[in-house]
């Protein structure tokens, strides 16, 4: 392998604005989100509802329909600019080199195809082969993510699974054509606190197998902190910090970071309420001219009117105003004392 | 699936049976009328009013009047009209049926085709002009009332253009199938265009509403991600999902139709279908004629619906196993 290719990371988004033309006025969704990932590495991208993480990861595959909407900045797969590549051509990189996994499995199929059938549709459209070759590697799939019985059931319908049983179905036809990268939006948020265990489980399992990088949407720092290499925090479509995931979960540095890992629940904690963030998040309408958190932040100060900049050290950066020694020492008194203001 | 198709069927011949007694009720038990004044019509003499409380066994038990009735009906098949006398009532509307089925099934294969098509491109071309020029003609369509497209329609091809453009339209009337095809054809050509008119607007805006609806679903999205093209993601995965909703209105539409709702169409193009004949029966209070064509009228609305509910099985596996 050349060192270029080594180099090159797998996929590098490079300052992505999407904003909506709407009736109300621009939303700006996603606001300058850089990223990159890296080969076999899995970035997660954390943030509320409403922060921007799906919608950037939709526009930067084309998926976003909407007649309003306007994207600019740089998405680079393998080194080749993607962002406004004609649909023909976003097609044979859509589900042959990034595949997706969605949020809700129970609606994420069509309903009227059994799922083997969805998920030779899905080999074909890539690769020349004939049915009874995609079918015979539908089963080798289902089998693959864990459904007991494949051969049988590669002939049921969407509505004759469970929903972790459905997300499986839809991670095996993720995986059918061996993706490079896997974008997993909140893959586990719909189903029950086990099944999500088995399927965060899957996909590590199937991350190693096939060699893919993931990019995983979530809301949920458990999962964040069970998966990630890397670690995207968004806020109001802006990325405020970013980092390894030991250095963003042992040493965050960001006051919304210490709101979101404060609402983790854990079981060893002598807590009795968990923390949560005051006020809810800002709407993409009416942003602030300066740090979007800061109408919510306990720790705003005259700084704060202007819109701070993503810098740190050592890949670990954020976008505060805040003194970096003031930082750790608040951090240190609200893990202290549990009181995040 | 089998079981499904027979159980459906049988549900349908219960039904059936259950219109077939409340019609009965309805003409033969209604209090404060003699039933036998109103099957005599309006100029009976007392003689046929003696006739006809014998032949109904009108001095009888109510079931055994059902069971006479039925026996006249489908068995014996020779209730008869006293209105004009002589008159069989089963096979004038066997006689009647052919017209009003040529009617319907050629104006269904034309409001289907045009319909469906119209549904998919608007739904392909939101936001584009061709979008809310389908809607107006759609809307049009279905504003339009069939009686006075029918009038207009004759105008034209009748009189005022006939000697030119419409040389080879033909007069009114039906000619069956069996004797000339071509015929046939050309004679319900009109009326198929005129009775399709208004099912094809209403098809396309529901198919549109359908399709738009559809292609917002998350399982739209994974199609996208899976890497299909639009082509494909519109016709094998919103418009067979769509097409759901389709075939419930079209089985409803076309047994109300066939059970006499082509009525309008008929008149005014001078079909002898059903529809005809009813309109005729019910001018004359010929209650015979009426009370035939109303079971016949329930039988195919029975029918369609129990054929869409196999077809609706066929098309959407989440209902199979119900």
């Amino acid at each position: 392998m050349s060192d270029a290719r080594v180099s090159t990371p797998l996929l590098e988004v490079e300052d992505l604005r999407v904003s909506f033309n709407t009736r109300e006025g621009l939303v700006q969704a996603v606001d300058g989100l850089s990223i990159s990932v890296g080969r076999k590495e899995v970035v997660g991208i954390v943030g509320e509802s409403g922060s921007g993480k799906s919608v950037a990861m939709y526009s930067l595959l084309g998926l976003v329909r909407d007649a309003n909407v306007s994207i600019s900045g740089h998405v680079r797969y393998e080194g080749r600019e993607i962002l406004g590549l004609p649909d023909d051509e976003m097609r044979s990189i859509r589900g042959r080199d990034v595949a997706m996994i969605f949020q809700d499995p129970m609606t994420a199929l069509t309903p009227v195809y059994t799922v083997g059938w969805q998920i030779v549709e899905q080999i074909r459209a890539h690769e020349d082969v004939t049915k009874a070759q995609a079918h015979a590697r539908a089963v080798e799939l289902l089998g693959e993510v864990g459904i007991p019985d494949p051969a049988r059931r590669v002939h049921l319908y969407p509505h004759e699974f469970s929903g972790g049983m459905r997300q499986r179905v839809v991670i095996a036809m993720a995986l059918s054509c061996h993706p490079k990268l896997l974008i997993a939006d909140e893959p586990t948020t719909a189903l029950d606190v086990t099944t999500q265990a088995q399927i965060l489980e899957l996909l590590r399992r199937l991350q190693a197998t096939y060699d893919s990088s993931i990019v995983l949407i979530t809301h949920d720092m458990g999962v964040i902190s069970e998966m990630a290499d890397r670690v995207v925090v968004m806020y109001a479509g802006r990325p405020v910090e970013v980092g390894g995931r030991r250095d963003v979960i042992r040493t965050p540095r960001h006051p919304y970071t210490w709101g979101l890992l404060g609402a983790v629940p854990r079981v060893e904690s002598k807590r009795t309420r968990l923390v949560t963030i005051p006020g809810v998040a800002v709407s993409p309408l009416d942003l602030p001219p300066g740090c979007a958190f800061a109408p919510r932040c306990a720790y705003r100060f005259e700084m704060c009117d202007q819109r701070p900049a993503l810098r740190g050290d050592d890949g670990h950066l954020d976008a505060c105003w805040l003194d970096p020694t003031r930082k750790v020492e608040i951090r240190r008194r609200v893990t202290e004392t549990g009181v995040v203001s | 699936m089998g079981l499904f198709i027979v159980r459906r069927f049988v549900a349908a011949v219960l039904v059936m049976f259950a219109i077939s007694v409340l019609v009965f009720l309805i003409f033969f038990a209604t209090p404060g009328v003699d039933p036998a004044a109103r099957i005599a019509g309006r100029s009976a003499t007392p003689q046929i009013l003696a006739q006809v409380r014998h032949a109904f066994g009108l001095d009888r038990p109510l079931p055994i009047r059902y069971l006479l009735m039925m026996d006249h009906l489908f068995i014996k098949q020779d209730l008869s009209s006293y209105v004009n006398i002589g008159d069989r009532v089963v096979p004038q509307i066997l006689n009647a049926a052919p017209v009003t089925l040529s009617l319907i099934f050629g104006a269904a294969v034309i409001w289907l085709l045009v319909g469906i098509a119209g549904g998919v491109v608007a739904a392909a071309n939101r936001g584009k002009i061709i979008d809310p020029i389908i809607t107006f003609l759609g809307i049009g369509a279905i504003s339009v009332p069939a009686y006075w497209l029918g009038e207009v329609v004759l105008y034209f091809t009748q009189s005022k253009l006939h000697s030119s453009v419409f040389s080879w339209a033909p007069g009114s009337g039906y000619v069956p199938l069996t004797q000339n095809p071509g015929e046939w054809a050309l004679h319900l050509l009109f009326p198929w265009l005129t009775l399709a008119s208004l099912y094809a607007g209403i098809y396309a805006r529901v198919l549109r509403a359908e399709l738009v609806n559809a292609l917002n679903e998350d399982y739209v999205r994974t199609a996208r991600a899976k890497g299909l093209s639009e082509r494909r993601i519109l016709m094998r995965h919103a418009l067979r999902c769509s097409l759901i909703t389709v075939v419930t209105l079209f089985g409803l539409d076309v047994g109300a139709l066939v059970g006499g709702a082509a009525l309008l169409t008929e008149v005014v193009f001078g079909l002898p279908g059903v529809g005809l004949l009813t309109f005729n029966a019910l001018e004359n209070l010929d209650l015979p004629v009426i009370m035939g064509a109303v079971l016949y009228g329930a039988f195919f609305v029975v029918l369609a619906n129990a054929v869409v509910d196999i077809a609706y099985a066929f098309l959407d596996p989440r209902v199979r196993l119900v």
